[in-house]
């Protein structure tokens, strides 16, 4: 039964996958390729890049992508939902404690400690995201030749819109995405990668 | 808080499902680059925009989002959609953080040859980037500003020793949130006792 199978392997993917993103990737690997042999390692290679240029999490994209191979829609959907079950289920747990007991003075305290470092993380998102985005590379790999005149001219324009006339998220994006790609095809530029 | 709720209230509960589906399905469908900018963006719109939550109770839910297992851009939606609507909410955003990347995939699955060797498509993918660079930058700005606002050391230093963690020693996530964790709860039972000496 290959319902059945796609579902309890994304249950263990999303049971399993904790700090999200890359950190998701050996564990579906182990599963997909390795145990189950759905996909050879380079249609995994192709589902990782696929995953990195779309929308949406590794683990559901991947999902999607094994579950569709193997069977059809209806195989995509199974793996999806075995992939978010166990997330759901202990998401939903978590929240209730938190909203019973938000107001006590001890969760108060742990929650205090807590913002401080989720500030510290999104910050160190938005890092590695600026740095892709200008110099297509990484933290410790920067290389000032590297470095991407549209975009950064794109960034600080959009920041500008986004701080003096609070423009929404999703114009800013498809907007530099639209004058981005003509500014790409009218200058010449060579494009990453 | 009084505004804010009587925001809410003013709303029947379908506009409000409604609401809830559309967002997180337009937020997920034009999320590339990870579950830091689905928060961000659902920071601009809920915190910001609307004014349904607060933004400490937005950063309290990404660290609950944060501490369960599973992709953290569909883990804040669940919390968000508890959050406002309990149960019934938080599946109506989870079918929202869903089913765009079921569909895109899905279709990119089916036409994958064609996609992969399309340099338009390749080319913004690539600049993008930069608009949702300066989205996120954008939040971490309002949301530094609010911990520097604390005025207390402790916050800020941790804030700062947070992110050198994270960005240069490649700390886990799980630890950092254990750790801050526990330095909020030594704190509090500090000033606890602070206050019943004097």
């Amino acid at each position: 039964m290959i319902y059945l199978r796609l579902f309890t392997a994304f249950l263990q993917i999303g049971l399993f996958s904790f700090g999200g993103g890359y950190a998701a990737v050996p564990l579906i690997q182990n599963l997909i390729v390795e145990k189950n042999q759905w996909l050879e390692m380079s249609q995994f290679a192709d589902l990782i890049t696929i995953a990195e240029m779309t929308p949406g999490p590794i683990a559901v994209n991947s999902a999607t992508f094994v579950g569709q191979q193997l069977a059809g829609l209806p195989g995509a959907i199974v793996s999806t939902l075995g992939c978010i079950l166990p997330s759901f289920i202990i998401v939903l747990i978590l929240s209730y404690f938190y909203m019973k007991y938000r107001s006590l003075k001890t969760m108060q305290g742990i929650l205090t400690g807590l913002r401080p470092a989720i500030v510290a993380m999104i910050a160190s998102a938005a890092l590695s995201l600026l740095l892709l985005a200008l110099f297509n590379s990484s933290l410790g790999d920067i290389h000032l030749s590297d470095f991407r005149v549209i975009e950064c001219g794109l960034f600080v324009i959009s920041l500008f819109l986004i701080r003096k006339f609070k423009v929404g998220p999703i114009p800013i994006i498809f907007g530099s995405g639209i004058i981005g790609t003509i500014l790409y095809l009218i200058t010449g530029l060579p494009i990453a990668k | 808080m009084g505004y804010q709720t009587s925001k809410l209230s003013q709303l029947s509960s379908r506009e409000i499902y409604w609401k809830l589906f559309t967002i997180t399905l337009t937020l997920s469908a034009c999320t590339f680059g990870g579950g830091f900018v689905i928060i961000s963006m659902m920071q601009q719109k809920f915190v910001e925009k609307l004014r349904w939550l607060e933004e400490e109770e937005m950063l309290d839910m990404t660290a609950i989002a944060q501490s369960s297992p599973g992709a953290l851009g569909v883990n804040i939606a669940i919390v968000v959609g508890y959050r406002i609507k309990r149960i019934a909410g938080a599946v109506v955003c989870t079918l929202g953080a869903i089913i765009p990347p079921l569909v895109i995939i899905s279709l990119i699955s089916i036409f994958y040859n064609e996609f992969k060797d399309n340099t338009y498509i390749a080319i913004a993918l690539q600049v993008m980037r930069a608009g949702v660079a300066a989205v996120i930058c954008s939040v971490v700005i309002d949301l530094a500003k609010n911990i520097f606002k604390t005025k207390s050391i402790l916050w800020i230093g941790l804030m700062f020793a947070a992110f050198v963690a994270t960005c240069f020693f490649n700390v886990s996530a799980i630890v950092i949130i254990i750790v801050c964790g526990l330095i909020g709860l030594i704190n509090v039972q500090f000033e606890d006792r602070k206050e019943k000496k004097s």
